[in-house]
């Protein structure tokens, strides 16, 4: 980028217990301001307890053209749940 | 049918990497756009008052209020960058004038009471004007949207709170208080935007599930809700005509003068100049820093390994 700065992805832990989770990007020079800059824009009021930072570019993504072909092999295997399985009303399983 | 007609018939959500048509991305990254220029131009009316706020607690108050504008055009950038466009290169276009920002910021903030007006009002209309774009169909706009109405929130109560102060203290606090009223409250209703017959893209955005309310059905849910809270606030608003319609279950309100809105748009707003100036100098004043930013990190070899 021509102001010097990269694009990384912020993720941010809400709380103890939960997964960090994407909740936008920031522009930094380097890791440790991206840090600092997502924790000025992302978490003004205690949404978070951790914070991750990745350079944009550093993720790979599965590609929403091949989303049905590439979710595909999952879609037949219905006796994956447990729904599938008939079992007397009565009993607690 | 392609995948976004379908993902748009089903009230579904576009993300980042799907197929979209070349005008939808256009109009998003117009909008986005736009909505972030006022994001941060927004900071410039109220943030001319931070040095003189009356106490303590008002300046912490106005302080976080401005801060958090900054970090709304930051969460707003993010998002039209995820539609392929460069952060350079939007501002580029705010600062040349190619890229438009909300009209309501080319009026000056003339009293500390204009602080709270703005909370008020301004942040009120725009909290009914974003929230059903919270909704919208394009996900990282929406999800941005919603984080900003949650703020929002804290925005027009902090107004409205130091409005009612105001209003309640001496004879001159009060005619202060009506007066940033008397001035705010006509630019507020042109936020909305032209009257619907003459609103040229709101078909289509309707269509693609963008815009989900008309800019006359907003404006009026805005006047409905204000008038109770300017009663609540012992002041008045500035039209002779607003007067409560049985029938329809609204406040009539009076004409509203659209070539004044048409004359801020096209640059001639009493601080269309101001804006844009101090804009572009804080851009040129912070080159160094962001300068040696980069410089320091290339020294280090931390930058990331984009």
């Amino acid at each position: 980028m021509s102001d010097g700065s990269l694009l990384w992805e912020v993720f941010v832990r809400p709380r103890r217990g939960l997964a960090h989770t994407h909740v936008g990007s920031i522009h930094a020079a380097d890791a440790e301001l991206a840090l600092r800059n997502a924790r000025d824009v992302y978490t003004r009021r205690g949404e978070g307890v951790s914070i991750w930072v990745v350079p944009s570019g550093a993720v790979t993504a599965s590609s929403p053209d091949e989303q049905d072909s590439f979710f595909e092999p999952a879609g037949d295997k219905v006796y994956r749940h447990p729904t599938f399985y008939e079992v007397p009303d009565e009993l607690q399983l | 049918m392609s995948t976004f007609e379908a993902l748009i018939a089903a009230q579904d959500r576009v993300e980042p990497r799907d197929e979209m048509p070349g005008d939808y991305r256009a109009t998003l990254v117009r909008q986005i756009a736009q909505h972030a220029h006022s994001e941060i131009i927004g900071m410039q009316p109220e943030g001319d008052w931070i040095t003189r706020a009356p106490s303590l607690r008002r300046k912490a108050i106005l302080l976080a209020k401005v801060q958090d504008e900054a970090g709304h055009g930051l969460y707003l950038y993010a998002a039209a960058e995820t539609l392929g466009v460069d952060r350079d290169d939007l501002l580029e276009a705010l600062h040349t004038g190619r890229q438009k920002y909300s009209s309501i910021f080319n009026y000056p903030s003339l009293t500390w009471a204009d602080v709270a007006a703005i909370g008020w009002l301004v942040d009120g209309a725009a909290i009914v004007n974003q929230v059903p774009l919270g909704r919208c169909s394009y996900g990282p706009y929406a999800r941005a949207m919603v984080r900003i109405c949650k703020e929002e929130s804290f925005h027009q109560r902090q107004g409205f709170e130091s409005l009612l102060t105001m209003s309640r203290g001496t004879p001159a606090q009060h005619a202060m208080a009506q007066d940033a009223v008397d001035r705010w409250w006509w630019p507020s209703l042109m936020m909305f935007g032209p009257p619907d017959a003459e609103s040229p893209h709101s078909a289509r955005s309707t269509a693609w599930g963008i815009k989900r309310f008309s800019n006359d059905t907003l404006r009026q849910r805005f006047v409905d809700l204000a008038v109770p809270q300017a009663e609540a606030l012992g002041l008045t608003l500035p039209d002779p005509d607003l007067r409560w319609d049985e029938e329809r279950g609204s406040w009539d309100f009076g004409t509203i003068d659209f070539t004044e809105l048409r004359e801020v748009v096209s640059g001639n707003g009493p601080c269309n100049e101001v804006r844009i100036g101090r804009r572009v100098a804080a851009h040129e004043d912070g080159a160094w820093v962001r300068e040696a930013a980069a410089a320091y990190a290339a020294k280090q070899g931390t930058r990331g390994a984009a």
